[in-house]
């Protein structure tokens, strides 16, 4: 018998459920209990960048909107650190990096306000394009999400990001792209997710 | 250059896969595509920050959190508590554990559920804690009822507390449901059988824990909970692209 490894293994993940915002968001369960939710505001208002809002939906396979979905979203500030002792520089006052998004139960839609980030650094050398990190759960996915969101104004940028790249089907990469548009004076970027069906999003293993 | 090391790779052998029809949400939630594999970069080693100004003392007691002042909310005094560890057995301090449950009845405090069972007005079914510097947590709350849900015309939710940990980087993140051991609704419950590994599911029942608990007033349950672990050393390999 060789030597026993010793490692513990990871606890199983386990679907969210319906009524997740009940533990993250409660206040869009229906209730009021905490002095304070956590995830409202990713950059405060002292945070330099470009002020941008980020909108869209996730679709199930048949192109219904998942209306009890919640997302986090994992970004690094204008100048490309994000807010983690291993994160780069130190952020600025009052960016966070990290915001949870509920969705209108109606409609689908949901939509949150931020900065846009900078370029961060490579894995070993160069430079990944701006993006935000995103993990997806809701009621009918058995372990959160993982994906990306660049943005099609940064063509230079994305064509030489090395995740982008590492994606065979160059087809696919568009599903990470979210489009520009702008509204009563205010940057407005496009994120619909698919989670099956034609277009699918392109998902991580992290 | 020292750079960090990078999180182990998961074990998808511990996890439901996407696609498990005798769940039915799962069927049209799941992708079809294998996910891309992404090697660690600063976006995934990275991960929000929590401290105690985010969150208040009483946060994690159930009991009283969204009690009237001098009631508590019915049914089963419970207590649970664990560590947060990583697979390297290390605890895993400071971190953000959040959780919410059905009252004792098997009602959710949501305005989307509708069970029958009633709303108990003392209880929120929600809590938050962060771990202590040995990865140490607790919460005081009342044992969960099972509760019937849409998917087969039969099948009943066994007794669970949904937890949501955040661990040290993005990657760790986890969100996962405890059982309580001896429960005869777990092994027919088509959730937790999304789970092909016995052993992964066994890790998921916690464990009655006498010695926790606090005599003639709240019964214990051991819940711990193994975050992905991290290489101490990283060898460089430069990838093509990277
Ligand atoms: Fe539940």
């Amino acid at each position: 018998m060789p030597q026993k490894l010793t490692y513990l293994r990871e606890t199983a993940s386990q679907t969210a459920g319906p009524y997740v915002h009940i533990g993250l968001a409660p206040g869009a369960a229906g209730f009021d209990i905490y002095r304070q939710e956590l995830g409202h505001e990713i950059a405060g208002p002292d945070a330099k960048g470009e002020r941008i809002r980020v909108e869209g939906r996730v679709m199930d396979g048949m192109g219904a909107p998942i209306k009890d979905v919640l997302l986090e979203v994992w970004q690094a500030d204008a100048a490309g650190n994000y807010a983690h002792p291993e994160g780069g520089d130190p952020v600025e006052d009052g960016f966070r990096g990290w915001g949870r998004v509920v969705p209108d139960f109606e409609t689908g839609e949901w939509g949150f306000d931020t900065v846009k980030p900078g370029t961060t650094r490579g894995r070993n050398v160069g430079t990944q394009a701006p993006h935000l990190n995103f993990w997806i759960v809701a009621r009918g996915i058995n372990l959160g999400l993982n994906t990306r969101m660049y943005f099609d104004d940064e063509t230079e940028a994305n064509a030489k990001d090395p995740v982008l790249n590492l994606i065979e089907w160059e087809n696919r990469r568009g599903t990470l792209v979210a489009k520009r548009s702008e509204r009563d004076g205010a940057v407005v970027y496009r994120f619909d997710i698919r989670l099956q069906g034609d277009d699918e999003t392109v998902f991580f293993d992290t | 250059m020292t750079r960090p090391g990078e999180y182990y790779q998961r074990d998808r052998t511990v996890h439901p896969p996407a696609y498990t029809p005798d769940y039915k949400t799962s069927v049209a939630r799941s992708p079809r595509y294998a996910p891309i594999s992404l090697q660690n970069s600063v976006s995934e080693i990275t991960g929000p920050v929590f401290g105690h100004d985010d969150i208040d003392a009483g946060d994690n007691d159930l009991l009283s959190n969204y009690a009237k002042a001098g009631e508590s909310p019915i049914g089963e005094r419970i207590i649970l508590h664990g560590r947060v560890l990583d697979e390297n057995a290390r605890p895993v301090p400071n971190t953000l554990v959040e959780v919410w449950q059905a009252n004792a009845g098997g009602r959710y405090r949501h305005k989307k559920d509708s069970y029958l069972a009633p709303i108990d007005p003392n209880f929120g079914g929600c809590g938050r804690t962060l771990t202590d510097k040995n990865g140490y947590y607790y919460f005081r709350t009342v044992k969960p009822g099972a509760y019937p849900w849409r998917n087969q015309v039969n099948n009943w939710r066994p007794a669970h507390i949904h937890l949501s940990v955040f661990g040290s980087a993005f990657v760790q993140r986890l969100i996962t449901q405890c059982y309580f051991e001896g429960d005869p609704l777990i092994p027919i419950c088509p959730i937790v059988q999304t789970i092909p590994d016995p052993d992964a599911i066994a890790q998921l029942t916690a464990t009655l824990d006498l010695n926790a608990t606090i005599p003639l007033d709240t019964i214990a349950y051991r819940f711990d909970i193994v975050l992905r672990g991290r290489r101490s050393t990283l060898f460089e390999n430069r990838l093509e692209g990277n």
